[in-house]
This record gives C-alpha cells, sequence and structure tokens, in this order.
C-alpha cells in the first residue's frame, strides 16, 4: 500500500461514513416523526446504505 | 434473552479459541524475533484464515508442524483426472507426486512442479508455475456441503411437523417458521408482489438461510470463511444476476435499451448505462457480502492478535473487551447481510417483473 | 481487484454453484413446497375461519334486529289496543252521558209542561169557582140590600152621587 493508496481508502471511508450516517439519522427522524411507518422506513433505510456501502467497497478494491 | 447471552458468550471464547495456536506461537517468537515476527506472524495466520484450504485443520503448530485435523480430497484435472489426498502434501512441505506429475501446496494454492519442487517466482514474487484445474473437495466445500445438510434436515423436519401436528410447526421448526415467514411477508411479497412471488420463493428461502448459515459458521472456532470468499459470493450473484435476467419480462428489458418517457438523445445515451447497471448489480452483491464478511474476520481476527501484542495488564484485556464488542456485532452482520443480500436480490426479481405503469 | 482475481478459485465456485442449486431443488421438494403450503393452508383456514365467524356475528345481529323489531311491533300493536279500548271506553262514558241528559232533560220537560198544564186548569177552575161564588155572594147581597125601598132608593142616591162627582 502506498500512501496516495491509503489517502485514497480514507477519503473512501469518510464519504461512505458521512453518507451511511444521514441516511441512518433521516431515517431516525422519520421514525420519530412516523413510528407506524418505521417498517418501511428501515427497509429504505437498509438498501440505500446498502448501496452506498456496495460502492465504497468498489472503490476501496479500486484504491487496494 | 438469558439463554441468548449465554450463548453469545460461548462464542465469544469460541474464538478466542480459534487463536490457541497463536499463543502457542507468540512464546516461541518472543524467544527468537520479538514483536516484528510476532506481528508478521500473526499477518499470515490472518491471511491463511481467510484462504481456502485444502485440508480440515482445527489446531495447529507450525513451528513443531503439528496438525490437529483431518485431510481432504484434492481432484485436479491436469491431462487426466487425478484423486488423491491432501496428506500426501504434508502441508506444503513435500511434492505429491501422482500419476508422474508432480504438485505442490504453496500458499493454498497447487502448484505443478518438477520433482524437486522447485517454485518460479516474477519480478512481483509470483508464483509463475503452471495451475492445474482444481476441483478438490476444500474446506470450503466440505463446510457448504454440512450447512447444505444442516439445511436440508431442519427444514424437511419443519416441513414434516405441519402433518404430524397437525398444521402447527413442533421443535425447532417452532424457531424456523417465523423466519420463513419473515422471508416471505418483509421480503419477497413487498418487493416482488403478491402475484410473482411465488416462483422465486426458493431461491430466496434458500439464499438467506444459506448465507446466513454460513455467516454464523464463519463466526465458530472451526475457522471456516465461506462466504468471505469472492468465489462463493460470485456464485451466489451470478445465480441472482442468471434469474433476474432469464425471468424478466418485456418492460424490463424496454426500460433498459427504450427508455419510455424521455427524449430520443437521451434514450440512446441511457442505454449502455441501464444496462451496465444490469452487470452492476449483481456484482455490489458480490462485492458487498465478500467484502464484508472478510472485513469483519479480519477485523476480530487482529483484535484477537492484538491481545499477544500488548501482553501487558491493560492492553489485553482491552483487546478481548473490543473483541467481544466486535463479536457481538458480527453476529448482527451476520444476519444483516444475509437479509440484505436476499432483500437486494428480491429487489432485483421485483424490478425484472414490474408491469408497465405508463 | 488483482488480489481478488488471484484469490478466485474455479473448483470452489463449481462446487459452490452444484451444491447451492441441488440444494435449491432439494428444499423445493421436500421442504419449501410443504412448508410454504402448510402455512398457506393454515392461513386460509385462519381467514376462512374468521370470515364465517363474521358471518354468524351478522346473522346473530340480523336474528337480533329481527328478534327487537318483532318486540317493538308487538309492543306497539298492544299500546294501539290499550289506546283503542280507552278510547271507547271514553266514547261510551260520554254517549251514556250524553243520552241520559237528553232524556233527562226531556223528561224534566215534558213534567213541567203537565205542571204548566195542570197549573193553568187549576187556576181557570179555580177563576170560575170564584167568579161564581162571587156572583151567588152579590145576589145574596142584591137581594138582602133591595128587600126594602129605603135601601134601594139608598142606594140610587149614592150611585147617583158618584156619578156626578166623577
Amino acid at each position: 500500500m502506498t500512501i496516495p493508496n491509503i489517502v485514497g481508502a480514507g477519503l473512501i471511508v469518510i464519504g461512505a461514513g458521512v453518507g451511511i450516517g444521514k441516511i441512518g439519522g433521516s431515517a431516525m427522524e422519520a421514525i420519530a416523526r412516523q413510528p407506524e411507518a418505521s417498517g418501511k422506513i428501515q427497509t429504505a433505510m437498509l438498501i440505500a446504505a446498502a448501496l452506498i456501502e456496495g460502492i465504497g467497497f468498489a472503490a476501496l478494491f479500486a484504491a487496494n | 434473552m438469558q439463554k441468548n447471552s449465554v450463548v453469545r458468550i460461548f462464542m465469544t471464547f469460541a474464538l478466542i479459541l480459534t487463536s490457541m495456536n497463536l499463543a502457542a506461537k507468540d512464546n516461541e517468537k518472543v524467544e527468537n524475533g520479538g514483536k516484528e515476527g510476532l506481528r508478521t506472524e500473526i499477518k499470515e495466520f490472518i491471511a491463511h484464515h481467510l484462504q481456502d484450504s485444502h485440508d480440515f485443520t482445527f489446531f495447529s503448530d507450525e513451528k513443531e508442524h503439528k496438525y490437529y485435523g483431518f485431510p481432504l480430497p484434492v481432484i485436479l484435472w491436469d491431462e487426466g483426472l487425478k484423486v488423491f489426498s491432501s496428506s500426501k502434501f504434508h502441508h506444503g512441505q513435500t511434492v505429491a507426486e501422482v500419476g508422474g506429475s508432480y504438485y505442490k501446496l504453496y500458499h493454498s494454492k497447487i502448484y505443478k512442479t518438477d520433482a524437486e519442487g522447485t517454485i518460479n517466482y516474477d519480478e512481483s514474487h509470483h508464483a509463475t508455475n503452471e495451475k492445474p484445474l482444481d476441483f478438490s473437495i476444500t474446506k470450503n466445500v466440505v463446510s457448504m456441503l454440512l450447512i447444505g445438510l444442516l439445511m436440508f434436515f431442519m427444514f424437511r423436519s419443519l416441513a414434516r411437523s405441519y402433518k404430524k401436528n397437525n398444521g402447527m410447526p413442533s421443535g425447532v421448526g417452532r424457531f424456523l417458521e417465523p423466519l420463513v415467514l419473515f422471508v416471505r411477508d418483509e421480503i419477497a411479497i413487498p418487493n416482488i408482489g403478491e402475484k410473482k412471488y411465488r416462483k422465486y420463493m426458493s431461491f430466496l428461502l434458500t439464499i438467506f438461510f444459506f448465507i446466513w448459515f454460513l455467516n454464523l459458521l464463519g463466526m465458530t472456532p472451526l475457522g471456516v470463511n465461506v462466504t468471505g470468499n469472492i468465489a462463493v459470493t460470485f456464485g451466489l450473484a451470478l445465480l441472482t444476476f442468471l434469474i433476474t435476467n432469464l425471468t424478466a419480462n418485456k418492460n424490463y428489458w424496454g426500460h433498459i435499451f427504450w427508455m419510455p418517457g424521455v427524449p430520443t438523445f437521451m434514450k440512446v445515451v441511457l442505454a449502455p448505462i441501464e444496462l451496465l447497471g444490469v452487470f452492476i448489480k449483481p456484482f455490489s452483491l458480490m462485492i458487498r457480502l465478500y467484502a464484508n464478511m472478510t472485513a469483519g474476520h479480519v477485523v476480530i481476527m487482529s483484535i484477537v492478535g492484538m491481545m499477544f501484542l500488548f501482553k501487558s495488564w491493560i492492553g489485553s484485556p482491552l483487546s478481548f473487551g473490543l473483541a467481544f464488542a466486535l463479536s457481538i456485532l458480527e453476529l448482527l452482520v451476520a444476519a444483516l447481510q444475509a437479509y440484505i443480500f436476499t432483500m437486494l436480490a428480491a429487489l432485483y426479481f421485483g424490478m425484472a417483473n414490474e408491469e408497465a405503469h405508463h | 481487484m488483482e488480489k481478488l482475481l488471484d484469490q478466485f478459485s474455479f473448483g470452489l465456485f463449481f462446487w459452490q454453484i452444484l451444491i447451492f442449486v441441488g440444494l435449491i431443488f432439494l428444499l423445493k421438494k421436500y421442504a419449501w413446497g410443504p412448508i410454504l403450503k402448510s402455512v398457506n393452508d393454515r392461513e386460509e383456514g385462519i381467514k376462512n375461519a374468521l370470515e364465517s365467524a363474521e358471518d354468524a356475528r351478522k346473522e346473530m345481529q340480523n336474528l337480533q334486529a329481527d328478534n327487537e323489531r318483532i318486540l317493538n311491533e308487538a309492543r306497539a300493536e298492544r299500546d294501539g289496543m290499550l289506546k283503542e279500548a280507552r278510547q271507547l271506553k271514553e266514547s261510551m262514558i260520554s254517549d251514556a252521558k250524553e243520552e241520559a241528559q237528553a232524556e233527562a232533560d226531556k223528561i224534566v220537560k215534558q213534567a213541567q209542561v203537565t205542571i204548566e198544564g195542570e197549573k193553568k186548569a187549576a187556576i181557570a177552575e179555580l177563576k170560575n169557582q170564584v167568579a161564581g161564588l162571587s156572583v151567588e155572594i152579590a145576589e145574596k147581597m142584591v137581594r138582602k140590600e133591595l128587600s126594602n125601598n129605603d135601601k134601594q132608593l139608598e142606594l140610587v142616591e149614592s150611585m147617583l152621587g158618584d156619578v156626578t162627582l166623577n
């Protein structure tokens, strides 16, 4: 692993972390607002988080 | 709840047990190498653990060349079928001679060599020897067979218990039935739709329990890492890809090649992007499962390995606590990844079956 | 990426596909099919039972409503009958009263007429008797007075005196 690779991997992790954090936070807010829709919100949240995660992993492998 | 935590504690201890051989190595290393040597050894151990292997080893002492486990059959296709026991390799120490050809185990891979077992390297230290086509029953294959058998007997007993018990599950089925219903009611029906979900149920149920059980097997001290292997996740993703595209309707292909409702120029631009998406979807499924499971194994094993690096009254309990917490997290991840894989597969099936709504 | 390709083992992939596809078909035949069928049957059974319970409840409600209706009708009928009877009674009483009144009035009138007639007859007779008596008395008196000449002259004279005075 070279220095640019490590920096790139770090950037990817930051980006993915921020993204998933935002999704999680928004989902929490949405659930607090509408507790009866928590099931649907959770599903949508997981799908969105999974997509970001997938991109993150793909980028990590590319950086590696 | 009580039982649950007992199980978790047990699993964590079991995990630490896995690295008992690390402890054995540790003592020797300190004598003749110090911390740096130990560090590389832990790294190698983890790298070795992540890979498939040709024999089932529970504990090993590599300095003394003592291995506790059993060998597995090796099946090679190299100018004819060659079947022999992996004990012939002696864990990579000797060259196996079968039918006039010589084979050597190097970094968990079988290479064709000469009688002395010479391995040639290129400049980036990769072996350049010829690799025969390897159809061996490896550790991962054995694990998959084991899980397959387990699933078969568990779910057949559930299916049978309905008949015996007048339509109600009994025994282990009481635990399994809600999970089956969960896959049907929370994954299949909302994503595929009430009308078409039936034909996908077998695949979704099988893939959900297969991934979940294999993930959990990875948490046991057997030290297998099946779902963290790219060939396995590639197979799962390939099947999802094939089922998605072979059962897709006209509307799905219409949305890919000639997106309705956008100008002609955009249609031309969107077609290659959409077509790429068809391949990216299963690819991300493959990478996600592989990366999550691999990362989980690497992190837990590294933290367990840290215990032997620190060797202090503060550091070791600290890494123990961390490993404990992460193991619990990994239990969650094991179920979550199975759920996400199944969920996304169902979502793709649903997309392939969507009716036109314009 | 290179590492991933290096790790890829075709043998493992081959076995994985074989095991997994075999597992799908085995489980479909021996597990998923029967399980999903049993669960569906059970759910169908529960649904049917619920529906029939709902039907029974509705029928019960209908029955109850019917009962209520019949009861109400009977009550209304009874009330009507009672009311009619009361009216009949009242009208009978008032009719009887009126009749009695009329009869009584008639009797009283007749009695009055009779009484009037009797009274008139009595008065007439009395008048006749009084007139007869008076004439008798007057005859007697005149006879007595006119028995001597003096008295006759005196009378003529007083009468003549009265005439001049007038």
